[in-house]
């Protein structure tokens, strides 16, 4: 007992900045009042308190980020925390500011209650949608609030994932932010089945891909004898170890990645998912986890291989042609507007990554760029996506939006310019941000990657085009869905993705120095 | 700095956000983009006075700000020659086409403030492509010029508008795709070889002209691809027919005379002053593409037997003239090639009005159904005539100048083309002059003329076609356009003033030598 003691005396506490951290903390926290809110609250009062709670949480989080990142004393190139296992840097400052950004506008969309009557998320699964009962627990109760600290824990996971310093943080962040979405995925109130499929399936394979990526940390492990990035780095530029197992970790850590990236050909859930859960989620889920995930790599990629890049650069060449391809192609066979934009992202993956493999700086902010870009366009067009509905809740085959800039002429041209902007047409944010990644990977002598990704577009530009071709150029079909009138909160997120897709495509110069402030400490 | 430039890029888009806003009520629409169209025409008349052709200056009437300041990209516009008389020739062809729409039957549910709102919208993305001086603003202007016209077929056209609009922008987003590798290739060579990128074109200028071969035609090709599709040379052209056909007519006016010529100007002013080693090297390339574009573009010009497929079809021949001039290096032919491209869209522009006037009267696009037209119609008969000459390039008319200075300054470096291309004067003859016999000689006859009277080609009594002549606005539409052909066929003088030198500039940049200039001493 004495000398237990005596250790415990020599014990130090690892030093935490605060004031860095602060973001996570205070998202985390709010979770976890969150929950209490949930728990003790009666249930009429659970849906304002949720919302208010949640967006006093994201935006006291970017208070905290910006008073940090404002502040004079601030180290310009970023500090490690909590004993290594965090970082905090100006990549990371920008993520999580994006992240915050993403987050709010996807908690608008998630609150929104007005579109569909009760809220999009399911309230009791023996109740019909849209029957007498339905109406009835819909008025009395508000709608379901679970989703809210769901929400926010997943949230907490991103922001843990793109700042995780070391190889087992990482893994806990990602589990912490996949845990929620998976749960999230099945809570739709139309199309239980679907929604719970797509919820099944997002979790096998989730499952799948964490256990890849604990594996590939083990054999890191082995490799390195430690699992930070930094050791790993240094491990790395030496030659004495095994490269097999540099080789293995390397390959199972990255698929685990991409496949949260869904990057193909690790996207298989991606369409089914994105179908599948309720519109507001797939939103959060399109927009911030390609973030999250990309946020990931990029560390992953420019701090613990950055020196081994000859080994596995032609790997994922290939992966970025074969999800390029894949996303262009089939999703020019799809006629469900959630499966389209699904695979649109799939290209769009194939596009960051390349961004991702060239190890620059230019690399490095035109991917965060990129990432911030098409996270508002797909938070908006998502947005669109639930304005659309019939009798049976959202019209999302292709067919039903024929003609519809007839009947909501708003609507139309909204969706149309984020489209555009999901093909990279100038004076769109997704230009700027195809430009500044394929600019980087150019400098990095990629012209043969850029090429294909060029083509790529064109093909892609022939799905978006579809679309509108559909809303503007074809006649309404008679019994064609409606165009329900948003509430305040889904008016207020469209409104923010599409000004923000507009603003980085008009005066993209501020976004551009804020990404490109600084590089990745460790 | 000059305002004029930023004057002529805002002033059609204040109109077409105003009219877009008025088009409840389609006369006063109407009326409001007239206004603005004629308020830009006077711009661009102060522009031309304002501009100096004896100036050393490359470009004139410059004006920049910073836009992009990480790229180095500027909100740069900027003047020569060449680009003047082509934004000067946008000015013209609007109000004309407004006038020229003015009582244009539109498909159901689509109103005339709309159709009227997007011209305007696209004339600030016309001036734009021609104003810019910066590679990447370009670049933008190339591709937002797209979606007007875009939204112009597809709402407006034909009954299989949703096809060609498709088409149309596919190609066109293909090619500017294309082009984006190399205005990225661009970039990074410049900057390598300056630590900063930039994409102002005068320093660009300077430093890709430095590139190795290898790459130059890499890059070369990139742009090269862009401007085939959109001034469209065989095999890229395949769009064009369908786009032009389906178009409205006013909208196919600009599609032919403006629109497309973005690829020869861009020919000029990026192909050939960035990337001289390439653009000699691959100059048999393109004089093989144009010389098949004349005679193809004429012999398929020749069997239509659609009206407004035949318009375009011979346009894609007279594309080929330009890109002849343009690549034989000549300063005779590169000016017959910039003075050919205003005077394509000056007699196209009418030969596609007068079209669409005889389609607006029997409501076909088929020749087959018209027949013995002047008879009815004689001053739609004799102005159809004068736009046919025009494009057919008589003595006298504006077109000949222009054909005549191409063929004549190919001869000496490209004798063979040259030799090629001038049977193509002689099918320009051949489809001009059948077509216009088909339609307006011999007894009347033809369905669209008098309904179905027995199968189409039947002869039918006059009496009772009731086809009404042009009518005063028509005939205001057409004059200024007549007018031109004639000046411009007998006194070519201010314009070639203007163009000269700047062809002569571009044709110092390539860095050949004029044989031209070289007889003179």
């Amino acid at each position: 007992m004495e000398t237990f003691l005596a250790q415990a005396q020599r014990l130090q506490a690892p030093e935490i900045d605060y004031l860095a951290v602060a973001p996570i903390l205070v998202v985390l926290g709010a979770a976890c009042l969150s929950v209490l809110v949930e728990a003790f609250l009666p249930k009429p009062q659970r849906w304002s308190s949720q919302v208010v709670l949640t967006l006093l949480a994201l935006a006291a989080a970017g208070g905290a980020l910006a008073w940090y990142g404002g502040a004079e004393d601030t180290p310009a190139q970023g500090k490690v925390t909590l004993a290594g296992a965090v970082a905090v840097d100006q990549p990371v400052i920008f993520l999580w500011g994006t992240l915050l950004l993403l987050g709010f506008g996807a908690v608008l969309l998630i609150a929104d209650r007005s579109v569909e009557p009760g809220g999009a998320f399911v309230a009791d699964a023996a109740v019909r949608p849209g029957t007498v009962q339905d109406r009835a627990q819909a008025g009395r109760f508000g709608m379901q609030t679970e989703v809210f600290p769901l929400t926010l824990f997943a949230l907490g996971g991103m922001m843990v994932f793109v700042a995780a310093n070391d190889l087992l943080t990482m893994f806990i962040a990602l589990e912490v932010l996949s845990l929620p979405l998976y749960l999230m995925c099945g809570l739709a109130r139309r199309r239980r089945l679907l929604s719970q499929e797509a919820a099944v399936k997002y979790f096998l394979l989730g499952a799948f891909a964490s256990a890849f990526f604990l594996y590939g940390v083990a054999l890191l492990y082995g490799y390195a004898g430690s699992v930070k990035l930094a050791d790993i780095a240094t491990a790395t530029a030496g030659t004495d170890r095994s490269d097999t197992l540099l080789y293995a970790g390397f390959g199972l850590l990255v698929v685990g990645l991409l496949f949260k990236a869904s990057v193909g050909p690790f996207h298989a859930w991606t369409p089914d998912v994105y179908q599948g859960a309720p519109t507001p989620v797939t939103a959060f889920m399109a927009a911030c986890t390609k973030v999250a995930a990309f946020g990931g790599i990029l560390r992953v990629l420019f701090v613990a291989f950055e020196k081994s890049s000859w080994e596995w650069n032609g790997v994922l060449w290939g992966v970025a042609i074969v999800s390029m391809v894949i996303g262009a192609v089939l999703g020019l066979t799809q006629t469900d507007v959630k499966r389209m934009i699904a695979y649109s992202s799939v290209a769009h993956a194939g596009f960051l990554l390349i961004g991702s493999i060239t190890l620059t700086s230019d690399g490095l902010s035109g991917t965060m760029f990129y990432l911030m870009a098409y996270g508002f366009t797909t938070i908006a067009a998502f947005g669109v996506v639930s304005l659309v509905r019939n009798s049976d809740g959202e019209a999302t085959h292709l067919s039903q939006w024929a003609g519809l800039a007839k009947r909501s002429p708003i609507t139309a041209a909204v969706f149309t310019f984020l489209l555009l902007a999901l093909a990279g047409i100038p004076l769109t944010s997704g230009f700027i941000g195809k430009f500044v990644v394929f600019a980087a990977a150019l400098k990095s002598g990629m012209a043969p990657l850029v090429v294909i990704a060029l083509i790529a577009s064109a093909v892609a530009a022939f799905f978006y085009l579809r679309v509108i071709v559909l809303m503007y150029f074809s006649e309404p079909a008679a019994d064609g869905p409606t165009v329900s009138v948003p509430g305040a909160f889904t008016t207020v997120a469209i409104t923010m993705g599409a000004a923000i897709t507009l603003v980085l495509g008009l005066w993209p110069a501020f976004a551009l120095d804020w990404a490109g402030a600084g590089g990745f400490v460790f | 700095m000059s305002w004029t430039l930023i004057a002529l890029l805002l002033l059609p888009l204040a109109g077409g956000v105003v009219v877009a806003f008025l088009r409840r009520d389609d006369r006063i629409a109407k009326a409001v983009a007239l206004v603005f169209a004629l308020a830009e025409l006077v711009l661009a008349v102060l522009a031309w006075v304002a501009y100096d052709p004896s100036s050393d200056a490359r470009l004139q009437l410059t004006s920049s700000v910073d836009w992009i300041p990480a790229f180095g990209v500027r909100l740069s516009f900027g003047v020569d020659g060449i680009a003047l008389v082509m934004i000067a020739l946008i000015a013209f062809l609007v109000p004309v086409v407004i006038g020229g729409s003015w009582a244009d039957k539109l498909p159901e549910g689509r109103s005339a403030g709309g159709f009227f709102a997007l011209l305007l919208v696209m004339q600030t993305g016309m001036v734009g492509v021609f104003a810019a001086t910066d590679v990447f603003l370009f670049y933008v202007f190339f591709e937002a010029v797209l979606i007007p016209m875009y939204f112009l077929i597809g709402r407006f056209g034909g009954p299989n508008r949703q096809y060609a609009a498709m088409k149309f922008f596919l190609y066109s987003l293909l090619g500017g795709l294309v082009m984006l590798a190399s205005v990225i290739g661009v970039y990074v060579a410049a900057a390598d070889k300056l630590g900063t990128g930039t994409f102002d074109w005068a320093t660009l200028v300077t430093v890709t002209r430095e590139l190795p071969l290898s790459t130059q035609i890499w890059l070369f090709l990139g742009f090269f691809v862009a401007f085939a599709i959109k001034a469209p040379l065989v095999p890229l052209h395949t769009w064009l027919p369908d786009a032009g056909a389906e178009a409205p007519v006013g909208a196919g006016v600009l599609l032919v005379g403006i629109l497309d010529k973005i690829g020869t100007f861009g020919f000029l002013r990026y192909c050939l002053p960035l990337f001289p080693l390439a653009s000699q090297e691959l100059a048999p390339l393109v004089l093989v593409l144009a010389v098949a574009g004349i005679l193809y573009g004429s012999l398929l010009a020749v069997g239509q037997s659609d009206l407004k497929r035949f318009v375009a079809y011979t346009s894609i021949a007279h594309f080929g003239f330009i890109a002849l001039g343009i690549f034989a290096f000549s300063s005779q032919a590169g000016t017959g090639a910039v003075l050919y491209m205003v005077n394509h869209g000056i007699s196209t522009g009418m030969l596609f009005l007068v079209v669409g006037m005889v389609m607006a009267r029997g409501g076909s696009r088929l020749i087959e159904d018209y027949g013995g037209m002047a008879k009815l119609t004689p001053v739609l008969g004799g102005l159809f005539f004068v736009a046919g000459l025009s494009s057919l390039a008589l003595p006298g008319t504006n077109s000949f100048v222009s054909e005549f200075l191409v063929l004549v300054g190919s001869y000496p470096n490209e004798p063979v083309y040259t030799i090629l291309a001038a049977v193509g004067m002689v099918l320009a003859a051949l489809y001009v002059l059948w077509l216009y016999q088909r339609i307006f000689q011999g007894p009347v006859r033809g369905t669209a003329l008098v309904g179905a009277t027995g199968g189409p080609g039947a002869a039918v009594d006059p009496e009772r076609a009731a086809v009404p002549d042009l009518g005063k606005r028509e005939l205001a539409v057409l004059a200024p356009l007549v007018a031109l052909i004639l000046v411009l066929g007998f006194y070519p003088k201010p314009v070639l003033d203007v163009i000269t030198p700047s062809v002569g500039a571009t044709l110092s940049e390539v860095g050949v030598a004029d044989p031209v200039a070289q007889e003179g001493k």
